[in-house]
């Protein structure tokens, strides 16, 4: 009984562990894995955080950014020396402005659900698009969106046009490359852990244009950890 | 149910049946009530809505029925574990268990007029006005009265609503009025999802072509948690937002205020229907 007793307890615990174990790999998979957390820089502005967040979204992010799914579509965020890091974990600070500027080079997939076309949850009711202030994109000339749910946050962004000159084949993509600019600015509340998410289907190849990159952080998701 | 052990005089037979009812009739005595009185008030989903208030009823109802049940296999449990262990010496068998028909009749009896009586009882709750359910697109039960309409569209991974009687404005926020029934319209336009307004004891299924029909009777002014509760990609467990029940003046500013923003995209969006399916994208699989 007694050896019984100890293999009982053996197997509960091997049990336990292996349980333990798997919710700290779903923990990690669904925070930080796939993408180290990119601190962005925070400058102030009479004693207020300001931040300047730069950010690309490429149609496929190349074997030098990602060896193992070179054809993935993604963001990419520009550190300070210029450098485009594809990491999608950012580190902002909690009640702080921040200043986005997207740079696309992507084209238009077109939005499933056309409500996302219209921007929420900015500083006014327009948002940035090539220099133009703009208060709704055409749905099917959506090629992204940047959206935080729980800031309210969504702002849609223009593809660039399929007969467009010098378009990027993969990234990091120059400036001089086709592509669209977006910028807008919106504001941070509370510490928390924001998931932000793109919300076009743009997966090509994957059920629904929402497998693959659209499920794997580093690519068209991530998170901002506002501390 | 009169046992002794194997070595017992008849003078020194007990009866453990009379002990386990008496026990258990004591213990369902007290333990009831507290069940009904105490616990009951403080079950989900709470009062948030008329179905909520009617689910903490049915649940207090249910815990309370069950208690007695829970109470004789407690009693029964511990008094096995007390009076029946062995302790010590030779292992050898018990006395023999032989059939006895009289207890059989009454398990079955008491064991089928516990499960009509449940299967009655949640019937009858749900025809009252639905318990805050999903009922298909062709609802069984409709509450009587005028009803606000409210889709419920779900997508990987944020609900968004439209408020058809409002232009069909569409956005990312439920808002609600107060004492208001309100008829759900729940509906995806990709992968199978599930809409639960918790604190109004709402939950409907949101599958893509398909018009789900949820009715609620909202209360005074509160929020409340919306949440997925169908497992539906990476993203399923961050699906949520919250919800709120606002008077009837705040409501039609609000919506005013939805109306001003939407009118750039409303061109856009296609005309109010219980259900989309959005065109197969260029890029999507």
């Amino acid at each position: 009984m007694r050896g019984t007793g100890w293999k009982l307890l053996g197997v509960a615990a091997a049990l336990a562990a292996a349980g333990v174990l798997i919710g700290l790999y779903v923990g990690k998979l669904t925070t930080d894995a796939g993408s180290k957390p990119y601190t962005v820089p925070v400058s102030s502005q009479n004693g207020h955080p300001v931040v300047d967040l730069t950010i690309q979204t490429v149609a496929a992010v190349g074997p030098q950014l990602s060896p193992g799914h070179p054809d993935f579509v993604s963001y990419l965020v520009r550190d300070t020396q210029g450098k485009w890091l594809r990491r999608t974990v950012w580190r902002l600070p909690a009640n702080a402005t921040v200043h986005v500027t997207i740079y696309n080079f992507d084209g238009d997939s077109g939005l499933r659900n056309p409500e996302f076309a219209r921007p929420q949850g900015i500083d006014g009711s327009a948002f940035s698009l090539d220099g133009k202030p703009t208060t709704v994109i055409d749905p099917d000339d959506t090629s992204h969106t940047f959206a935080v749910p729980g800031l309210g946050l969504i702002v849609p962004i223009s593809g660039v046009a399929d007969d467009a000159k010098n378009q990027c084949g993969y990234a990091p993509c120059s400036l001089s490359m086709a592509h669209r600019t977006i910028q807008f600015t919106f504001h941070t509340t509370k510490p928390g852990h924001y998931r932000w998410q793109c919300f076009v289907p743009c997966a090509a190849g994957w059920i629904d244009g929402f497998g693959g990159p659209m499920q794997t952080i580093g690519y068209m998701d991530g998170f901002l950890n506002v501390v | 149910m009169t046992t002794s052990a194997a070595n017992s005089a008849p003078s020194e037979r007990i009866n453990h049946g009379r002990r386990v009812i008496v026990a258990w009739l004591v213990l369902s005595v007290i333990a009831t009530p507290i069940v009904a009185l105490v616990l009951g008030p403080s079950l989900p989903p709470g009062n948030g809505s008329s179905q909520g208030t009617e689910q903490v009823f049915d649940n207090t109802w249910l815990t309370a029925t069950s208690t007695p049940i829970i109470c004789l296999l407690l009693v029964f449990f511990v008094y096995a574990l007390s009076q029946f262990r062995h302790r010590g010496g030779e292992l050898v068998d018990g006395p023999p268990l032989r059939n006895d028909a009289r207890i059989q009749v009454w398990w079955i009896a008491i064991t089928s007029a516990t499960v009509l009586m449940l299967a009655s009882f949640g019937t009858y709750e749900l025809l009252q006005t639905g318990s805050g359910g999903g009922q298909g697109p062709k609802a069984l039960v409709v509450p009587k009265g005028p009803k606000m309409e409210v889709q419920v569209i779900a997508q990987q991974w944020e609900f968004t609503y439209r408020y058809p009687g409002y232009g069909g404005v569409e956005t990312p926020t439920l808002v609600l009025p107060a004492n208001t029934l309100v008829e759900f319209h729940v509906t995806s336009l990709d992968a199978i999802h599930s809409f639960w307004a918790y604190q109004l004891g709402v939950k409907a299924d949101a599958n893509p072509g398909v018009d789900n029909v949820a009715f609620v009777t909202t209360k005074g002014p509160r929020s409340f948690e919306v949440r997925c509760a169908e497992l539906c990609g990476l993203w399923h467990g961050y699906m949520f937002n919250y919800g709120r029940v606002v008077p009837e003046s705040q409501f039609a500013s609000w919506i005013k205020g939805q109306q001003a923003a939407f009118a750039p995209v409303a061109k856009y969006l296609p005309k109010y229907s219980t259900t989309y399916l959005p065109d197969p994208q260029r890029r999507a699989g």
